[in-house]
């Protein structure tokens, strides 16, 4: 999971500092330009910067009021600064991420290995793809690359900040190593794959600074959604001064900027790239990378998960269930025998099988001295692991396994015979271990297999025991998950190569709404284009090589950080942690985001209704023919200058106040699309509507007791 | 108001529910060319039009094929209607003698670009009145020129409405149909046989179907002046100004004239015929795009948009004027009075048909009136001001007000859409940056014209104002009516105003021009658009477009939209004006 240290405080000193400084650097109209919203505030505050010059110079009798103008003049600086502001935050953060992997990128020199075996010292950055170095314990590894040769663990906290170290190996689907990454035993032999500046940690720090960092499609939609209102809120003002004129209240430049100004959806405007920039980082503090924050909006979108059973859904071993005796034979003669056959086995499942012995019948790890016992490993052509002891030959095994065994094969010289001969010697078992309990035995693995676990059989000698119930445990809280799941709409599909009928108990257990069994990596290809040729969108985890061209098809492809060079190569985002339930969690910052961006643009429209009950009556009140228009003014603001300056003020504050909303994302909940937007609608659109009423109020009181207007 | 009053009103809507299904099921047969009961006889007849025409109906148009077969259409049509004004005086059917509209035999002496606008207007659906038709146009050129317009331009746009929805409905297609046969199919099948028979009905309720010379009467005393009573072929016309939501009368009064609009049960046709084809066409939405609860849930912020308009005009109008209560005036509804402000109503309508008339005329985009929205009170007069302002789409114009109001549904989808979590998408088709775009500018080309005209106008005493019956906000709302009457294609006037001018002839008429096609074009694209699209199929985590929450949101998003980019302009127009009525000032 997240390491705590990658978090950043949003109030981290450091960060608002440098944003300061940003936001004034931001002011440049070159930069202003990209974003027509904002643009259009600092051209009106230019506008009243000049006519504020001009009254101060030649003050107009009656007109000029310097100290509304003033303020008014300062606040649509203020308005434009805190726009700035925010995005300035939203790429400290990024910064501030980006100098933590940039450390990682320290200076390294490099052996590269030269044709005839010897290596020459070179700096990192003159490695180029496809040359091979050797990195021994203690090295940093230069560049990108592949392990051609060799086995090493490797501290990879640089990139993921997990600590404990992982091994890395040529061949398979752990030889993928990153530049900047530290070996610590061993050595390995490196092709490099990548030419300098394009590594991985390159992708990494310009990602996650926002250099590369391009508007997402719905950004682009939903910017020009506001150049559209700014432009039809530019035309109701500018329209506005005529009909002012034909009804004797022409306007100054203060009041027509101040409510164009407030009308423009500025709150939505100034938070846009910032909501944009802090989706990205959400996902670098859950360690995962986003190539593009198009993937980020995909997966908000995502309509079907294809999940790994192994690893994902399932922990991935099988343990050890339940004990099933054959007749004859008690439950703990049984688990007896086969805690004794498995104290030597080191594996999970082994030992889920002692821990069972332990937890259910009390049958407590014995000393075993090596001189009585003898521990026979389990090996491909056995398929049988066991022990010898005082005479008694203890074996578990697959079921096919131990009636060989039993049936007198010694587990070596009649593996290789045809399965004619095999059947033979299940019938002469038959003969050995009594017909009835053969049937009984076939009948408990049969239904063990259709459970969808591993029977495993336990022998004494000739004598078969019982069997072994090994199952698949499903990691805890994913049955809710995938409900939760569900109820946003998304369809979770497991991918496992078990059998149809192993899968769909499990499936069953898991609560995932399809299977794809005996999946190989073309079945899962034709899934997911099918999937898409409906429409949807669909998320997909991999590591493997084979996993490549999959994950590059899916619409959202995370690759884990232990996959293969060409996985990751072809998803567009990799989890540092390598754990592909965190899909799940990508699914839902990719909703924060989107929703993050609908509810500041409801608010922000929303936001309109009252300003105009501030202003318009301030506006036109002064004048003795339409005082009567004095009856819009339903907050009751003190006088014309103050009821203006107030819902400017409000209008730039409300831009600070919802940054930590805009940084942090709207508190996402698993519900429906319908009840999401009914919680949503309320507290965006109603609360937007009322919440500049009572904070327009409260700075006019302010504004009035200060005596400013 | 009065409970009679509220019956009326009620039982109007209850019809137009109830003929909604019946008419939806039947164009949405028609268009996606399935048989009906008119096919035994019909079929031939639009068999022989494509053979005539050369039109190939099964061939499909790409949107923009389809929008410049229509822009073409438009435009032929547009100037035969022009040339037909200007040649009146030599061609036939003109008992009247009627000389060539702004020819200096005219009633205007000269040129002043009335044969432009009323070309403009008609083509568009509009059909602004700047002319007085009785002394204007001949017998013909009712008929062969305004009458014609007002199916042609019913018929377009309910074909654009086809298209549009079609664009929503087809997935991964190229075209959205044939203009030709989609124009054919809706006069034929549709349009004529509905008009035959209202045109009857209006008959049998005493409208005027003749093409004898105008009568004259000789009043008792001899002393008064010779009355002329104007005629002519009225119920034909009258049956599609309704049905099509044109608007455009036989006669300068529009339906308060007793030969328009006779009788209480005529009144009462005509109002349902001006809302039936649009509800119709919501039910069309839904069956065409397999999400029938969706074209009730557009359905429904239509109706209740309408309620709160016919609410508050019936209310501001009943309530009359405080300054007449004040003088001891008793404005009191009774059995004995109709009670409220009567100025510019008809006594035989009273007050709940006028104001509901009033509301209906501009929630479509009709604009036939049977009482003088100039003379409502400014609240009363606000809301058909107001109806027209939120873009002819509370059931709107034939057609347009769908995919007007589609296209808010679009807007509304997309800005509370990404509150649900996903980029937003409508009916499975996602609403992406081009859709977004061409929806914007549709949305944004109506205020342009609207406002840049009317403030040009505001402040030009030469051409401007100098043609206003009255000063002050009341001034203001009459040039503001003008122009939003003209760009939202509605065509009803608030008078008070003289337009019959080379200005506002010129600049109503260009207003026409671009408040129709301008926003056609876009919204055009975006049907090309999505029809491209593929559709995602519904899940728990789609944008609901069917529940009351959905209603809840667009209509909120046209109040608020419509709302933030009118306000300042009405605020100085009918909103003081009401403040100022009860201060004890009139203009």
């Amino acid at each position: 999971m997240a390491d705590k240290s990658k978090k950043i405080s949003i109030w981290d000193q450091k960060i608002i500092r440098r944003a300061v400084v940003d936001s004034f650097r931001k002011l440049d109209p070159r930069t202003m330009m990209r974003n027509p919203v904002m643009f259009v505030v600092e051209v009106g505050s230019c506008l009243a910067t000049l006519q504020l010059v001009r009254g101060i110079i030649s003050p107009v009798q009656g007109v000029t009021d310097t100290l509304f103008e003033l303020q008014i003049t300062l606040w649509l600086w203020f308005t434009v600064l805190f726009a700035n502001f925010a995005e300035a935050m939203a790429e400290g953060r990024g910064k501030a991420q980006a100098d933590n992997l940039r450390r990682a990128r320290t200076e390294t020199t490099a052996k590269r290995l030269l044709p005839g075996g010897k290596t020459e010292v070179v700096g990192a950055p003159e490695l180029r793809k496809d040359d091979l170095v050797l990195v021994e314990a203690g090295d940093f590894i230069p560049s990108d690359g592949e392990i051609i040769e060799g086995v090493a663990s490797v501290d990879e906290s640089a990139i993921t900040g997990e600590s404990a170290p992982v091994i890395r190996e040529s061949g398979g689907d752990r030889s993928a190593v990153t530049g900047g990454t530290r070996v610590l035993s061993d050595w390995i032999k490196v092709r490099i794959t990548s030419n300098p500046g394009e590594t991985f940690l390159d992708r990494m720090i310009a990602l996650v600074e926002g250099a590369s960092r391009q508007k997402t499609p719905n950004e682009i939609a939903l910017a020009i959604l506001l150049a559209g209102l700014t432009i039809i809120f530019l035309l109701a003002v500018v329209t506005l001064q005529p009909f002012a004129i034909y009804s004797n209240a022409p306007q100054t430049i203060f009041v027509l900027v101040s409510l164009l100004v407030c009308l423009i959806p500025t709150t939505i405007g100034g938070l846009l790239s910032a909501i944009g920039i802090a989706g990205m980082d959400r996902l670098v503090q859950h360690n995962v990378l986003a190539m593009s924050g198009r993937a980020v909006e995909a997966a908000g979108d995502v309509n079907t998960l294809l999940l790994d059973k192994t690893g994902t859904i399932t922990l991935g071993n099988r343990q050890a269930a339940e004990f099933i005796p054959l007749p004859g034979v008690t439950e703990a003669e049984l688990a007896d025998a086969a805690q004794l056959s498995s104290f030597a086995d080191e594996t999970p499942e082994g030992r889920s099988i002692v821990l069972l012995a332990e937890e259910k019948y009390g049958i407590r790890g014995r000393e075993l001295a090596p001189h009585e016992a003898r521990f026979i490993p389990f090996t491909a052509q056995t398929r049988m692991s066991g022990v010898d002891l005082g005479g008694r030959e203890i074996r578990k095994g697959a079921v096919d396994a131990i009636e060989k065994y039993i049936a007198g094969d010694d587990g070596g010289a009649r593996l290789r015979e045809a399965r004619a001969a095999l059947t033979v010697a299940v019938r002469s078992a038959a003969e050995v271990s009594g017909g009835a309990a053969t049937k009984e035995l076939r009948e408990i693995v049969e239904r063990i297999s259709k459970q969808g676990g591993t029977p495993l059989v336990v022998a004494d000698g000739r004598r078969a025991l019982g069997v072994i119930y090994l199952k698949d445990i499903v990691k805890g809280g994913m049955r809710e998950r995938f409900d939760q799941l569900r109820q946003m709409g998304i369809r979770t599909v497991m991918i496992t190569g078990d059998n149809p009928l192993t899968a769909a108990t499990i499936a069953r257990e898991a609560g995932v709404d399809d299977f794809l069994a005996e999946a190989k990596p073309e079945d899962k290809m034709a899934l997911i284009k099918r999937e898409q040729s409906e429409g949807k969108l669909v998320a997909m985890t991999g590591d493997g090589t084979n996993d490549a061209p999959a994950l590059a098809q899916a619409d959202v492809g995370v690759a884990m950080n232990t996959g293969t060079q060409a996985a990751k190569e072809a998803g567009n985002m990799v989890d540092l942690d390598s754990n592909p339930t965190k899909l799940i969690e990508v699914v839902e910052i990719g909703k924060q985001l989107l929703m993050t961006r609908g509810a500041l643009t409801t608010f922000s429209i929303a936001n309109d209704v009252a300003k105009y009950f501030a202003i318009i009556p301030a506006m036109f009140s002064g004048v003795a023919t339409l005082s009567a228009l004095n009856a819009l003014n339903v907050m009751g603001l003190r006088t014309p200058q103050s009821a203006i300056l107030s819902a400017v003020i409000f209008n730039a504050v409300v831009i600070i106040a919802l940054i930590p909303l805009a940084l942090r994302g709207v508190k996402y909940r698993p519900m429906s699309a319908a009840a999401l937007l009914r919680r949503n609608f309320l507290i965006y659109g109603l609360g937007g509507l009322v919440a500049p009423f009572a904070g327009i109020k409260l700075i006019d009181v302010i504004i009035h007791a200060a005596g400013l207007a | 108001m009065t409970p009679n009053g509220w019956l009326q009103i009620l039982l109007f809507l209850a019809v137009v529910l109830a003929v909604t299904k019946p008419l939806g099921l039947f164009m949405t047969r028609v268009f996606e060319g399935e048989r009906t009961f008119l096919h035994p006889l019909l079929r031939p007849v639009e068999r022989l039009v494509y053979r005539l025409t050369g039109v190939d109906e099964r061939r499909e148009m790409r949107w923009t094929e389809y929008a410049a077969s229509m822009l073409l259409f438009s435009l032929v049509s547009m100037l035969a209607l022009y040339l037909i004004q200007r040649l009146q005086g030599v061609l036939p059917i003109n008992p009247q003698g009627l000389p060539g509209v702004d020819t200096a035999a005219s009633a205007t002496g000269g040129y002043v670009g009335s044969a432009f606008n009323t070309a403009a207007s008609f083509t568009t659906n509009t059909d602004w009145q700047a002319y007085v038709p009785e002394t204007t146009m001949s017998y013909l050129t009712q008929m062969l020129g305004l009458a014609y317009h007002n199916f042609a331009s019913a018929a377009v746009g309910i074909a654009l409405a086809i298209a549009f929805i079609r664009g929503i409905a087809r997935k991964e297609a190229n075209t959205i149909g044939n203009f030709w046969v989609d124009f054919v199919r809706c006069n034929l099948y549709v349009l004529l046989p509905l008009c035959s028979v209202f045109a009857l009905v209006l008959v049998s309720q005493g409208v005027v179907q003749n093409f004898r010379p105008y009568d004259t009467a000789r009043p008792l005393d001899p002393q008064s002046a010779v009355q002329t009573i104007a005629q002519g072929p009225v119920a034909s016309q009258e049956a599609i100004k309704m049905l099509g939501t044109n608007g455009g009368g036989f006669f300068n009064a529009n339906s308060a004239h007793p030969f328009e609009n006779p009788t209480p049960f005529s009144n009462f046709l005509q109002l349902v015929s001006i809302f039936a084809i649009a509800a119709g066409l919501t039910y069309t939405l839904g069956r065409m795009t397999g999400s029938q609860r969706h074209g009730w849930a557009v359905l429904a912020a239509m109706v209740v948009l309408f309620l709160a308009g016919v609410t508050t005009a019936y209310w501001a109008e009943t309530r009359g004027n405080p300054i007449l209560s004040g003088a001891g005036v008793d404005q009191t509804v009774s059995a004995g009075q109709s009670g409220g402000n009567m100025e510019g109503k008809e006594v035989r309508f009273g007050q709940a048909e006028s104001t509901l008339f009033a509301t209906v005329t501009t929630d479509a985009s009709c604009g036939a009136v049977n009482s003088m929205h100039d003379s409502y009170t400014p609240l009363g007069g606000l809301v058909p001001l107001v109806n027209i302002m939120l873009g002819e789409i509370i059931f709107g114009g034939v057609g347009s007000g769908l995919y007007g109001m589609l296209i808010m549904v679009i807007l509304s989808v997309f800005i509370a859409g990404l509150m649900v979590g996903r980029t937003p998408e409508y009916l499975g088709k996602k609403i992406e940056a081009y859709d977004v775009k061409m929806a914007m500018l549709y949305v944004l080309i109506f205020p342009l014209i609207i406002l840049v005209f009317a403030a040009v106008s505001s402040v030009s005493s030469s051409f401007g104002t100098s043609q206003l019956g009255n000063a002050g906000p009341h001034g203001l709302s009459e040039i503001l009516y003008a122009f939003t009457s003209g760009t939202g294609n509605n065509g009803s006037a608030f008078a008070g105003i003289s337009a019959n001018t080379y200005w506002y002839n010129t600049a109503i008429g260009v207003a026409t021009l671009f408040g129709r096609f301008m926003m056609i074009v876009p919204m055009l694209a975006v049907a090309g658009n999505l029809a491209r699209k593929k559709a995602v199929p519904p899940s728990l985590g789609t944008f609901p477009v069917t529940s009351p929450l959905f209603t809840t949101l667009l209509v909120s998003v046209i109040v608020i939209v419509g709302a933030l980019t009118f306000f300042p302009a009405l605020s100085l127009g009918p909103v003081v004006e009401h403040y100022l009525m009860y201060a004890g000032q009139t203009f």
